[in-house]
This record gives structure tokens, sequence and C-alpha cells, in this order.
């Protein structure tokens, strides 16, 4: 049994996953508790926020984020290859700005309009 | 002539215009000093934003994004790279910006000016003053705006949320973040905060433990922090020291409520904020305000339904609601404060939300509210409650009929 603190949202229910029967979570509130239980201790995932070098643009930086979690040790790999690359402004928020980060199948997207 | 002009352009001010819009006022101006809408939220980049509101998880400038969008077309106007100057009982408000200095006339205002961070200087932090002591929330404009790393080595000292979000942020951009320091016995961040911005990265958390030296003429060099007793003194001989480059202060937030006092509007010295009744009025009729400049909120979701609340009472005063006189809340000493802190009567809504935070850490308790006679017409059931967490109960009209003048609210351990 190992106890964990959901972060589906800012609830943070306190969860307990039985690894001897499938996983199981009990202490949820909803279903995200239960994924989130369940994949923390098979595979645990994270959305990735941070920020890209823009270009062509009086702003310096433009937010991002995966457009879905990644797996949480390959967190680092992503950054290095984001911190990499420059994006011309403008950008539309929801903008793919890299894909397949760190070979994870999930692309970047960007989060804020900017001319 | 306005029908309501709001003082701020972030979450609160984004959300009460929206409001203000969907419930049919004509003249709504936002003034915002900032070249863009969106407030804090623009620095905001991680996620954890919306799933209230829009549920969905968003990150700040998302959410921010979502309504600008709702706005763009509306009647609603906005004065970028604007100051207020100056507000009054008259509902005059006295702007400067580029075109100079003008004095606006509304029927009706809110405040939605938010906070700012309480600084080195208002907890007397010990040391030399070497660069490299940055808020929390400066450090995160630097890095996330401006694009400026700030250090290398850092300790963080409080355990708010935005310290807790820089603890993961500077240690993602390659930083190392030694230590997140909490005077207090517990942290005053969300518990999912400390899952996914220190535990992920194994950031130790030192509890009870404060900063007594900061080394460093130039630049800060070394942090020495010591174990606290009960009455928050450095206990000598459990000193540690780190060496680092860096200090993040994330030690608290305080509302902005320079404008407020101007005008003459009761504050409230627990909350610093100023005093509102449910509809979220300031004690001058036709002044409301909501989100950070009343309290300081955990969510951004929690500020929009606020606002949402004062652009309700924002219109029905322009319809002439007539109020003739109020319960009032108290606490017992384990409550920090309510908001609100009055209820108009009559009483004209089903319910009423009550939020407030609690001083210390509780397990399984309840939380009760009696009337001036000592009669309990409440009783709320919790697994836990924590300062860390904003707490609502929510009044049924019924209750409070029940209740003879004011209200106390207190906790019962179970």
């Amino acid at each position: 049994m190992t106890e964990l603190i959901c972060i589906g949202c800012p609830r943070g229910c306190h969860l307990k996953v039985d690894e001897e029967n499938d996983y199981a979570v009990t202490g949820n509130n909803c279903n995200v508790g239960a994924e989130y239980g369940r994949n923390e201790l098979i595979n645990p995932t994270r959305t990735l926020t941070t920020t890209v070098r823009l270009t062509n643009s009086v702003h310096h930086s433009l937010p991002v984020k995966s457009a879905h979690p990644i797996p949480k040790k390959d967190l680092f790999k992503a950054m290095e290859e984001l911190n990499g690359i420059e994006v011309p402004a403008p950008v539309k928020c929801g903008d793919v700005v890299y894909r397949n980060v760190a070979d994870s199948g999930v692309d970047v997207i960007a989060t804020r309009d900017l001319d | 002539m306005f029908d309501v002009i709001i003082i701020g352009g972030g979450p609160a001010g984004l959300a009460a215009a929206r409001k203000c819009c969907e419930e049919g006022l004509e003249k709504i101006l936002i003034i915002e000093r900032d070249s863009q809408l969106g407030g804090i939220l623009n620095q905001c980049i991680h996620t954890g934003f919306g799933v209230g509101i829009f549920h969905e998880e968003l990150s700040g400038p998302e959410f921010a994004h979502k309504y600008i969008e709702m706005l763009k077309g509306t009647r609603v106007e906005v004065m970028l790279d604007t100051m207020v100057l100056e507000i009054n009982k008259d509902k005059e408000v006295t702007i400067i910006n580029h075109d100079g200095y003008q004095k606006l006339q509304t029927k009706a205002i809110i405040l939605a000016m938010g906070c700012r961070e309480r600084s080195r200087g208002a907890i007397a932090t010990p040391g030399s003053r070497g660069a490299g002591v940055y808020t929390a929330g400066a450090a995160q404009r630097y890095i996330n705006i401006d694009g400026y790393m700030v250090g290398k080595r850092v300790v963080i000292l409080g355990s708010g949320d935005i310290g807790l979000i820089m603890a993961r942020r500077m240690t993602l951009e390659g930083a190392k973040v030694l230590a997140c320091v909490e005077i207090n016995p517990y942290s005053g961040g969300l518990p999912r905060n400390i899952v996914q911005c220190l535990n992920d990265f194994d950031i130790p958390l030192y509890l009870s433990h404060t900063i007594t030296k900061i080394e460093g003429e130039n630049r800060v060099e070394k942090v020495t922090i010591s174990k606290v007793d009960e009455r928050f003194t450095p206990i000598p001989g459990t000193e540690i020291e780190f060496d680092c480059d860096t200090v993040l202060l994330s030690i608290g937030l305080v509302p902005e409520n320079e404008l407020s006092k101007v005008a003459g509007i009761q504050l409230d010295k627990r909350t610093k904020g100023p005093i509102v009744y449910e509809n979220m009025e300031t004690s001058i009729p036709g002044i409301f305000a909501c989100g950070n400049v009343v309290h300081v909120h955990d969510l951004a979701d929690n500020v929009a339904m606020e606002a949402e609340r004062a652009a309700q009472g924002v219109s029905d005063y322009l319809k002439g609601c007539e109020r003739e006189a109020e319960i009032s809340l108290s606490t017992t000493s384990e409550i920090g404060y309510t908001v609100p802190q009055h209820i108009h009567l009559p009483l004209d809504k089903d319910r009423y939300d009550i939020f407030f935070r609690v001083r210390k850490v509780f397990g399984p308790a309840y939380i009760l509210v009696k009337d001036q006679e000592g009669n309990q017409i409440a009783r709320f059931s919790r697994q836990y409650i924590i300062p860390g967490t904003m707490e609502k109960i929510t009044l049924p009209k019924v209750l409070l009929q029940k209740g003879k003048g004011n209200l106390t609210v207190s906790i019962e351990e179970k």
C-alpha cells in the first residue's frame, strides 16, 4: 500500500494505492485521482511548462507546455531540447512550437498569443 | 459616465468585466497599469489554473487568454498603461497615462488591484545586503517574462505556493535548489505543490526553520538556517550552512489597498483588505472589491468566482437594491478571518458562501456556526483543515433565518 497526495487538482486528495490489488485507489473523490494513483506507481507523468526564446518581437520569452503529460524521467531531456530552440513571433495560443519532445510522442504548444 | 470602472486587469478584473457584460451593463471600463491584460497570470506559466471555472487544467497565460478572448468584441473598454491615482466615495476615478491626467465619473467601482509580496524588510532577515535576494514573484517575472536566470544555487525562505513553484522552475532551468525553509511547523502552500515541486526533485523542506544569517558582500555567498522553537526563536546549535548565490523569499502576500485607504474604505486588520458584504460591497456603497485585494486566494479560479459575485453585486446596486441592516460574522482564535465579514439584510439569496483560513493544522474536525445566543445553526464535517488551503462553507438562507443576531464561526476537533 502506498500513500500519495493527488496532484490532479488543487483539492489534493490523500490517496492510498494497493499494489497487490491491481493498483486499486482509495481516498480519491474523482476519476482523476484513480488514474493518477495508478499511473504514479506504474509510469509517473507530468505536464512540462517552461518558456522558449521568442524572436522578432519586443517580448523575450514565449510560455509553452507539453500538450499532454510526459514521463517524469524525461523532464530534463525535454528542457534541454526546448532550451535550444527559437520561435519567431507572431505566435497564437495553441500553436505547436516543437514536435515529439524527448521522443515522448507529445508536442509542445504555445500558451499565449504574442506578437 | 461609466456604469462601472474596474481597477486592475488581472484574473479578478477580467472575470468581473465578463460578468458585468453578461449582466447587461452598458459602459464598462477596465483600467490596467501594465501594457497588457492578465496581471500576474502572465508570469504564472505553470498549469493548475482553470479547473474550477473552465473544467480543464490551464497555464496562467491560457487562463488569461480565455477571458481576453471572451471580452473581444464586447462593450468592455480597456485602458492600458494607465495608473489610477485616486478614487473617492463620489465614485470619481483620477487617472494618469500618455494622454495626461483625467477624472472619470462612474456609478460603481470594482477594486481588483491584487496584492504585493512581503519583502525582506517585512521580516528583518539578518545578514549582509549582497545582491541575489529576490522575492519569489520578482524572480518568476525575471525568468518567465524577461528571460533572465536569477541564480545557480538557491535557498528558498517560506513555503508559499509561489516559492514552491519557483523551486521547480529554477530546478528545471538548471539551478540547484538546496532547501526550502519554513518557519511554521507546516507549509503554507497547497499539498499538491509540495508533491510536484519539492518531492519530485528531492528538494528538502525544513519545517520550523528560518534563515538566521545571509553572508556575502557583493553577492550572496552563504546562508545559515536554524531550527526555531514554538515562539519562532532560533535554537542555538541547530545551524545548517548552505553555500549559495541566491535567496528567494516566499513569505506571504499583502492585499494592495493604497487606493482604498485614501478613499476611506474600511479595511480589516486581519486580511489587510476591505471589509466586505456577501455581494463584495465595501463599506462605501457602490464600491465593490474582489480577488487578492480582499484576501489572498490559493487559486485564480476562486478569484474569478469572487469577481463574479462582485459583478452581480454591482448589477444589483445599479438596479437600486435596498439594504437595511446586517449580520456580522466573527471567529474564534483558531480562525484567521472570514470573507465576507458582514451579510446584508434582508436575506435575498438562497445560499451564502463563507471563506476563511485556519491558523493551525487540524485533523478531523467540525466547523461550527453559532448565533449570538450560542445556538448552533450549522455544522460542517472535515477530514482535515490546513492553513495552506482556503476553507469554504455554504450557509443556506433557511439556516441563517433561524439564527439570532450576529454569527460566530469556530472549529471543534472531533
